[in-house]
């Protein structure tokens, strides 16, 4: 881990100085460190001024429900006229900023980096995992799909990478329990 | 129960946080409203047998105010709309 | 007696012993065995004692309506009472005990209840224990408790777990028997998403307990071959030892699966049972029929049980539960039993018809127009007596009885939602009635279709139904299968007993008690159930209710639509707790939100408090400090001295924005802040609608459309919620955006008079009070250029700084103020030190903040302004909150230093009774103030702003404190506010 700010050691959600790769049985775990967020919010009436501007950056901006994935950035939708907005930590770390230059006073931009944990779950077929965990029906949703949703409790985004790769964002305090309520249904499908 | 969301399909009500009448949206003036109309929005309600408008905020989901339509006695519902709509069509705006 | 009673064919690997004990006795059994069948295997009838008069009873069924014999399985923490066993797979090594008798099963001491059964009729308890009423708690209940209880808990926590789930499918079969596999397959070849869910270990139903053929196979080898066929579509998932448990709304059904329970322990890592959420676009319920038997006198001994139960033990077992066995039915199926037994070479000595007239049974002793009016045999059946056609009574020895009422469709869960069944004559039982869950659909007996090619027919024709009304085609092809029509002609019961005939064998509900409701006119069904408590009992009324509602429909000369059925309500058999609660236990009983210095703070070995799901650091104790008073007074004594650092994470934060933002935080906020300069922050008040505050927090105006909204760690999500009302349904067109960044950013406050000679250690810009004056807010860095938030605001009356970093750099920013702070002798304090320094200053919280008090009340009045129209400003003009002599915010400190106050004390004058007319209000907070070395509070006086000065008595009896007090101003600490200012 780079140490940009003197004597300021970055941890990751899970309180770690490196983020840590869980494997148990056919379900992997790891928490993904490397990249900024920033939510992004159409101001009132400058939804077409947004979309071309965010036609320029290359920035998607998906349909309700959805996630689209480029480079550098890529986006889900959380709520009518707001999205999240991922792009890689090492070139975004002040994705806001990024963001407020090609989009200007489109769109409301918050930085939301820290706010959550990012698990990355892979399995052949994750659905008896979540099935577990979730309500949603993931065997039947689309890869792209993007909703938030409850595990154990807590309110977590679940985006469709694959029909093996789910990408779960948590909110970051409570990292832990969100971990722990994955370990144990995995190992429950041992 | 089951919501279908007018965006994102029929999600569990679970996920939803109940307030009440859908009335509420019908908000008067604090600056003009007299204080028989402000007492009656703050603490009159129907409580019908039957159909019954109310609103419903999806916290555990996009966060969309929704105003369901629901029927008390049978719980079915039988419409759902974005509570936003709903307060524009009402002529509410800023 | 080694398997004594076994007989030859079954669903049983009888090349596998499996050792158990009953009461500590040692048996043999098979893989496929019940506990029940295992038993009647090795000659055991006698399994339980009943309820409230400890007779002597076994198994009346195979199935989970079973009313008797229920057991302890288990020893240890894994115990587990009332379980049925007819229903318990037998694994090696089971242990099971009997329950409800002392010393033994065979000679229990209560079973002198039986003897005085005319004491313990129907409304027994309501009419003895009512007198004297101090009685009740003494003495009445722990007798009542300690005579009628069912088994006993272990009373040590469960070891194991239990998991939650989610499925979704087209269509949700209830039941795998012919009806429901007929229909799986149907509607799985048409390509519909299907869950088959079966409460047995073994999917077939009936099929499995029947010797008839379906199409070229015995009915078990049809059941398994079509099982194979599901097996290999994806879209059917089968689910055995799985029972649905109720019908819920839009289509939501909850299933049990155990998992585990077929097991000495669960596998590891594996739940015990798994509860499923079922999300379904139909359900079909083909959950069979249930027989019901026929009350005669001393109908419950051990060896007599329902026919159908007796013929499922001989077919499916390989069980004789009797070598002498008679057969005691009213309809044609009973008949079945007999001519199977007899097949099987077991040794049947009558039937008794109660049917005139008609053929009788070849090779069989068949006696018509004939009933059993008696037995005899106290641990286990010994004799019948029959009266013949002519009245002629005669005994005939027995050791097993089965009896056959006809059978009652499982109409349960069609009354989930209120539905009530309705009648039909002509298979004399009642049927699913309309009004049911909708899209809840049924078939097979559950629905009246009583035989094996109706069961089949009707479960292929629903499916087909369905999957055409999902736009999918679904032919079948319908073995060929017994058709045989019911032919029932109705006995509900054998008159003319001087004895008692048992209806609701769990319950101990007999005939005579019907009787005696209807006496006592309790003949609304309703009424008679809650008298008599039939159907009241665990198994909740399946072989006996229906017979109970014939019985006063009798009595009261109605028929029996007219007459009526209770409701069944979920669960359909009992759910353990521990399933419904899942993982949510013990310490996962929630989820914990951990705040960014957590790490830093368990390291110093913290003490943390819940609040909410945050853990937060309530106090930090030093080395040789033994209470946690002297770890707080440090604390506050340290911080107003030099410095003090507390992690504020938890506090919400929202950020708003839009170039509406200033006007949308004038309209929820009761003060103004679209005149808030960039760069500043403002304390604000928040209203409900009815003028009672909501919260209050900071609130900072980062840029010309952006705010950072902070709230009260308790109402985060509630003024959030809030927020988005207004904005959605008040107001839809203003521009502003929401969302919360409470986790995003680690926020420490830094305060005393040293705090900003720590900070400019680590700020990389002047912050001088010129530079970075009070209530000034803004972005700076920290450490070489790492962005952070800065705002000078304070909670404590000191000078004060909260600062904010990204959270990944929390913990690295606590240590590093721990660090640079070390030459200040700076504190890291908790939120106990917070409550008492925000006392001694007078701000409001939790105490005050308790939804009945209006900006008045707290001494905050002149913050609503009445220029603007705001959330709850109409409201707080109402008369009532603006009376003279209305409750205010004060301070409160006890004449002596050395006496204490307690918060929730009432303020009464002095001299006065303590009545309520005399109450002047409240204590609302209390604390110990270091500071001024004694205790200090807040509170709401009537008055309160007027009696300043004055001295009035604090009177707390619940806490025996009843102090005189003088009441202060309640900034108790720097009220002219210099310190921060500084």
């Amino acid at each position: 881990m780079p140490d940009p700010h003197a004597g300021l050691k970055p941890q990751t959600a899970l309180g770690h100085d490196v983020p840590v790769t869980i494997t148990i049985g056919a379900v992997t775990i790891t928490e993904r460190f490397d990249v900024a967020l920033a939510s992004l919010a159409v101001r009132r009436g400058r939804d077409k001024d947004l979309a071309k501007a965010a036609k320029a950056a290359d920035l998607p901006l998906p349909p309700a429900a959805m996630a689209q994935f480029a480079v550098p950035y890529s986006a889900f939708w959380m709520t009518p006229e707001m999205w999240m907005v991922e792009a890689p930590f090492a070139s975004h770390e002040e994705i806001t900023a990024g963001l407020k230059t090609a989009l200007g006073d489109t769109a409301s931009l918050t930085e939301q980096t820290d706010a959550w944990v990012r698990l990355d779950i892979t399995a052949d077929n994750p659905v008896p995992l979540f099935e577990r965990l979730s309500n949603i029906d993931l065997a039947t949703k689309p890869v792209g799909f993007a909703a938030r949703t409850v595990i154990e409790h807590l309110g977590t985004y679940l985006i469709k990478r694959s029909p093996t790769d789910i990408t779960l964002y948590g909110p970051r305090a409570s990292a832990q329990s969100l971990l722990h309520a994955l370990e144990v249904t995995a190992k429950s499908l041992l | 129960m089951i919501i279908n969301h007018p965006i994102l399909g029929p999600r569990d009500a679970q996920e939803f946080v109940y307030l009440g009448d859908a009335s509420l949206i019908n908000r008067p003036d604090g600056l003009t409203a007299s204080p028989a109309e402000m007492h009656d929005y703050v603490y009159l309600r129907d409580n019908p047998a039957g159909l019954h408008r109310e609103l419903w905020y999806h916290e555990q989901g996009d966060r969309s105010w929704l105003v369901v339509t629901r029927n008390t006695v049978t719980h079915e519902i039988t419409k759902v709309e974005m509570a936003r709509d709903v307060a524009r069509s009402m002529g509410r705006s800023k | 007696m080694s398997q004594s009673h076994r007989i030859g064919g079954g669903q049983i690997d009888r090349t596998q012993p499996l050792n158990f004990t009953f009461d500590g006795k040692s048996f043999v059994g098979h893989p496929g065995d019940t506990l029940a069948s295992a038993l009647l295997a090795n000659g055991v009838q006698l399994m339980g004692r009943s309820f409230k008069y400890h007779r002597p009873r076994g198994p009346l069924s195979a199935g989970s309506e079973e009313p008797n014999a229920l057991v302890e399985l288990r020893s240890g923490a894994r115990q587990e009472p009332n379980t049925r066993a007819t229903v318990a797979e037998l694994f090696d090594g089971l242990q099971a005990r009997s329950q409800n008798r002392w010393p033994s099963l065979a000679y229990d001491a209560l079973s002198i209840n039986d003897r005085l059964n005319s004491f313990f009729t129907a409304g027994f308890y309501y009419k003895t224990f009512m007198w004297p009423a101090a009685f009740w708690e003494k003495l009445y209940e722990p007798i009542i408790r300690r005579a009628a209880g069912l088994g006993s808990m272990s009373r040590l926590e469960d070891p194991d777990d239990y998991d939650k789930g989610f499925l979704h499918c087209d269509l949700l079969i209830i039941g795998a028997g012919p009806a429901g596999l007929m229909a799986a397959l149907t509607a799985g070849r048409a390509g519909l998403r299907v869950v088959l869910a079966d409460e047995d270990f073994r999917m077939g139903g009936r099929l499995n307990a029947e010797t008839y053929a379906v199409g070229d196979h015995s009915g078990a080898d049809w059941a398994t071959a079509v099982q194979s066929e599901l097996v290999s579509l994806p879209n059917v998932r089968l689910m055995t030892r799985t029972t649905v448990v109720g019908a819920f709304d839009h289509g939501i059904y909850s299933a049990v699966e155990r998992v585990s329970d077929h097991l000495p322990t669960p596998l590891a890592g594996k739940p015990r049972q798994t509860l499923w959420r079922i999300y379904t676009a139909h359900a079909l319920l083909t959950g069979g029929a249930t027989e019901r038997p026929i009350p005669f006198e001393n109908n419950d001994r051990p060896g007599i049980m329902l026919a159908g139960s007796l013929r499922a033990y001989a077919n499916r077992w390989g069980v004789a539960a009797g070598d002498r066995v008679a057969i005691f039915t009213n309809n044609d199926d009973g008949l079945r039993s007999a001519t199977d037994l007899q097949s099987k070479g077991v040794d049947v000595v009558a039937v008794i018809d109660s049917r005139e007239g008609g053929t009788l049974l070849p090779g069989i002793r068949h006696l018509r127009g004939a009933q059993v009016i008696d037995s005899a045999g106290r641990l286990g059946l010994k004799s019948i007596t029959v009266r013949g056609p002519n009245g002629k009574v005669e005994t005939i020895s027995a050791n097993a009885l089965g009896v056959s009422g006809g059978w009652n469709p499982n109409v349960n869960i069609t009354s989930h939602h209120r539905s009530r069944p309705d009648w039909r004559d002509d298979i004399a039982a009642f049927v699913p009635g309309s009004g049911g869950p909708a899209n809840l659909h049924c078939a097979g007996a559950a629905a009246g279709h009583m035989s094996t090619h109706a069961a089949l027919k009707s479960g292929a024709e629903a499916a087909r139904h369905i999957a055409e009304s999902m736009g999918k085609q679904a032919p079948y092809v319908l073995p060929v299968a017994e058709d045989a029509p019911v032919q029932i002609t109705p006995l509900w019961y054998v008159p003319g007993g001087k004895g008692r005939a048992w209806i609701d064998q769990q319950n101990d509900v007999t005939v005579k008690d019907i009787k005696l409701a209807h006496q006592e006119n309790f003949t609304s069904v309703e009424h008679m159930k809650r008298y008599t408590t039939l159907g009241m009992a665990t198994d909740q009324g399946k072989t006996g209710n229906v017979i109970g509602l014939a019985l006063m429909a009798e009595l009261t000369g109605q028929s029996i639509p007219a007459t009526g059925t209770t409701i069944y309500r979920p669960p359909y058999t009992p759910v353990a707790m521990g399933a419904l609660a899942g993982r949510s236990r013990g310490k996962e009983f929630k989820p914990f939100r951990l705040t960014p210095s957590h790490k830093w703070a368990a390291e110093q070995g913290a003490i943390f408090v819940e609040v909410g799901n945050w853990l937060r650091t309530q106090w930090l104790p030093r080395p040789g400090e033994t209470t946690w008073r002297q770890s707080v007074d440090r604390e506050v004594l340290q911080t107003r001295k030099s410095v003090g650092i507390c992690d504020v994470t938890t506090l919400g934060k929202i950020d708003i924005q839009g170039t509406d933002a200033g006007l949308f935080l004038d309209r929820v906020y009761a003060n103004t802040f679209s005149t808030l300069p960039v760069g500043k922050c403002r304390y604000g008040l928040m209203l409900r609608e009815d003028g009672m505050v909501f919260d209050d927090g900071t609130t900072a105006r980062m840029a010309e459309h952006e705010y950072v909204m902070t709230t009260t760690t308790a109402n985060a999500v509630t003024v959030f919620r809030h927020l988005e009302f207004c904005r959605q349904c008040l107001w839809p067109d203003l521009d502003v955006q929401l969302i919360s960044t409470t986790e995003a950013w680690a926020q420490y406050s830094v305060a005393g008079p040293n705090a900003r000679n720590l900070l400019a250690k680590l700020v990389d810009q002047d912050i001088s009070d010129a530079a970075f004056p009070y209530m000034g807010a803004g972005n700076i860095t920290v450490c070489g250029g790492l962005r952070a938030r800065l705002f000078r605001i304070s909670f404590s009356g000191e000078l004060a700084y909260e600062i904010a970093v990204p959270t990944r750099y929390g913990d690295a920013l606590i240590r590093k103020l721990v660090e640079v702070g070390a030459e200040f002798d700076a504190v890291v304090y908790g939120t106990e030190t917070l409550g008492v320094m925000r006392i001694e200053k007078g701000h409001v919280a939790g105490g005050e903040l308790n939804g009945q008090s209006s900006a008045l009340n707290m001494g905050l009045g002149k913050m609503v302004s009445k220029k603007k129209d705001s959330i709850g400003m109409a409201m707080t003009l109402r008369e009532g909150l603006n009376q003279p002599g209305g409750l205010r915010l004060v301070g409160v400190r006890p004449v002596d230093p050395a006496a204490s106050i307690s918060a929730g004390s009432h303020f009464l004058p002095l001299g006065a009774a303590p009545t309520a007319e005399n109450d002047g209000g409240w204590l609302t907070s209390k604390v110990f103030s270091p500071h001024l070395g004694c205790d200090i509070a807040l509170g709401y006086l009537k008055a309160g702003d007027q009696k300043i000065g004055t001295r009035m008595r604090a009177v707390n009896f619940l806490t025996q404190v009843d102090t005189e007090v003088e009441i202060v101003s309640p900034h108790f600490f720097d009220p002219e506010g210099e310190r921060l200012r500084a």
